[in-house]
């Protein structure tokens, strides 16, 4: 009888940092995610970069950041917009957080290829 | 107007014990629960206190005429009593800034917590809580970079940042503890940790250690794609050592060292701190040792003004326990604590243990880290305790995996990711943290066997050191 193992092996994936992990966000659960960055009082951003340049500091921003914006059907139609004009680069939606001079949150919304 | 030499043994409390009068913004506060012999009565033993802690002696001499001393004194404020205990009160004791070096925790702990904890009048004595004033806090360097620019050089935002400590702790060639690293940080893990016990043993000398570990992370950042870093212990037997093993990480362009601040000493800390802050390198910061000063609940010195001197002292992050996991501290006190290290400006709260408004001014925020017999279960509880500006470090939870660190990694990864994402959406974490874990194991096998594996195990004692409220 040929021997059977249970132990599975882990391969290596490429991940965009937070989120990289699960699997990819259905459109509700997006919006839910945007609706906590401007519940936090953040200023959502996107930015974008072509899969090539994902661990630069610096992707390029999309317009300015949407400082103060509360619309939530208008950020969604930014991230969309973005990404029909690049799309094969990696869009992602940032709460930016201007009391902390941080990044409250930040995650890939779409995967460039 | 002069006074004339009386020789002879004076009462404390003619000199120490002053309830009229008003701290200064600018005095150092204490408040240490006191015990003191049975039939001293509670004035002479908090004035004793803040004399030993002071200027004092227990006999007056010639020599104090030649200054102020009025000046200088340490002076107990006010007495209260300790809810639910008889026998112990809290003495509150104000002392001029100028007793002080600037800048030095190791001079403000010689004085505080010096001979007096040895004085006879007392049986035990428990330095509570410090207020520092702003002004000493001013001559302080901090944390090296604190949270906000350690996220930027880590690349990490809107999650706690997620780590292990390198296991077996003790006994491992360089080579295989490099090994380790490397299924760890591929496995989706942002940083790996020398055990405190690692330091420059004969079975893995320190530089062996180094060589290893930095191939492994840059291995791993290569084919990840994420920041990853490991925390490099420079605790050495001296300070030369210490700062040798420090520059060979920068050498190596590793992102973050460490150093055990206890039992490597306040000073040692500070100037590995200072070093850190010229060479752009984090700190990470065990604390091996605290228990033996901070568990007695009526004697020693608590983990709050431990935490205190830390973020004084200097750190990016430091372990303050997991409330959870295997080792000892309570949820209420530990939060009061992880606001010390984070906040700007913490409120007196008796309720988290909290004695004094404390002010931080400028000073960076430190990380806290969980870390200590916790696995994917705990992982709402510790989200909902920790929030985002804190480790979790999962050491038998992610080498105990049956598939090895790398899955034991994944797990922690996606468990951590699916109760982040839960709690934006506005879900209750702890209530549901059985439905969130299992509906993301749908998606990962390795969580799945991760929640198999440790389903049963929990670490239900009671805490030694409880709050004293009733």
């Amino acid at each position: 009888m040929p021997f059977q193992s249970t132990v599975g092996d882990y391969q290596t994936v490429a991940t965009l940092e937070t989120f990289g992990f699960l699997p990819p966000m259905t459109q509700d659960e997006i919006y839910d995610q945007i609706a906590y960055i401007i519940a936090q009082g953040w200023s959502p951003v996107i930015e974008h970069v072509h899969p090539s340049g994902s661990m630069q500091t610096y992707w390029s921003y999309w317009k300015l950041p949407f400082f103060g914006e509360k619309d939530l059907n208008l950020v969604v139609s930014e991230l969309e917009a973005c990404h029909r004009a690049y799309p094969d680069h990696h869009v992602r939606m940032v709460g930016y957080d201007a009391y902390t001079q941080s990044q409250g949150t930040a995650f890939v919304v779409f995967e460039g290829r | 107007m002069s006074k004339k030499y009386d020789a002879g043994v004076k009462e404390y409390r003619d000199t120490y014990w002053t309830p009229d009068y008003v701290p200064l913004d600018t005095d150092l506060l204490a408040c240490f629960k006191c015990t003191g012999q049975e039939g001293v009565p509670r004035e002479e033993v908090a004035a004793a206190v803040a004399a030993e802690s002071s200027t004092g002696t227990w006999s007056t001499v010639w020599s104090e005429l030649l200054t102020d001393l009025e000046f200088y004194k340490g002076r107990c404020y006010r007495i209260e009593d300790v809810p639910g205990d008889k026998e112990s009160f809290y003495a509150f004791i104000a002392y001029p800034l100028d007793l002080f070096e600037e800048g030095s925790i190791t001079n403000v702990l010689t004085s505080l917590v010096g001979n007096v904890f040895g004085f006879k009048a007392l049986r035990h004595l428990r330095l509570e809580d410090i207020r520092f004033p702003i002004a000493f806090i001013k001559t302080c360097g901090g944390p090296p970079s604190g949270i906000v620019v350690e996220r930027d050089r880590l690349n990490k935002y809107g999650r706690p940042l997620l780590g292990c400590t390198i296991k077996p702790k003790l006994g491992l060639s360089g080579k295989n503890y490099g090994r380790v690293v490397y299924e760890c940080l591929r496995g989706g893990l942002d940083l790996t940790k020398d055990d405190e016990n690692i330091n420059s043993q004969p079975f893995q000398r320190w530089r062996e250690r180094f060589e290893f570990v930095a191939e492994a992370v840059k291995l791993a950042q290569q084919e990840t794609g994420e920041v990853k870093g490991h925390y490099l212990n420079c605790t050495a037997t001296t300070p030369e050592e210490m700062y040798e093993r420090a520059e060979f990480a920068k050498e190596l362009d590793m992102p973050i060292i460490m150093h055990d601040y206890i039992t490597g000493g306040f000073t040692a800390n500070t100037g590995l701190a200072n070093w850190c802050r010229k060479n752009g390198m984090l700190l990470h910061i065990h604390r091996a040792m605290h228990a033996v000063i901070d568990r007695h609940p009526k004697h020693g010195i608590h983990f709050r003004v431990l935490a205190k001197c830390l973020r004084l002292s200097g750190g990016d992050q430091l372990h303050t326990g997991t409330v959870v996991g295997k080792l000892e501290g309570d949820r209420q006190t530990t939060l009061g604590y992880i606001d010390n290290l984070r906040e700007s400006f913490v409120p007196e709260d008796r309720t988290r243990g909290n004695f004094f408004d404390q002010d931080w001014g400028s000073m960076p925020g430190v990380f806290a880290v969980a870390s200590g017999g916790i696995h994917v279960w705990h992982m709402p509880a510790l989200l909902a305790i920790f929030g985002d500006d804190s480790c979790l470090q999962f050491g038998g939870g992610t080498h105990g995996h049956p598939w090895g660190s790398a899955a034991g990694a994944a797990a922690n990864r996606v468990a951590l990711e699916a109760c982040v994402k839960a709690r934006n959406a506005g879900r209750e974490i702890e209530k549901e943290s059985r439905d969130i874990l299992m509906e993301a194991a749908k998606h990962s096998p390795e969580l799945a066997i991760a929640l198999e594996t440790w389903k049963e195990i929990k670490f239900e004692f009671d805490t030694v050191d409880k709050l004293d409220v009733q």
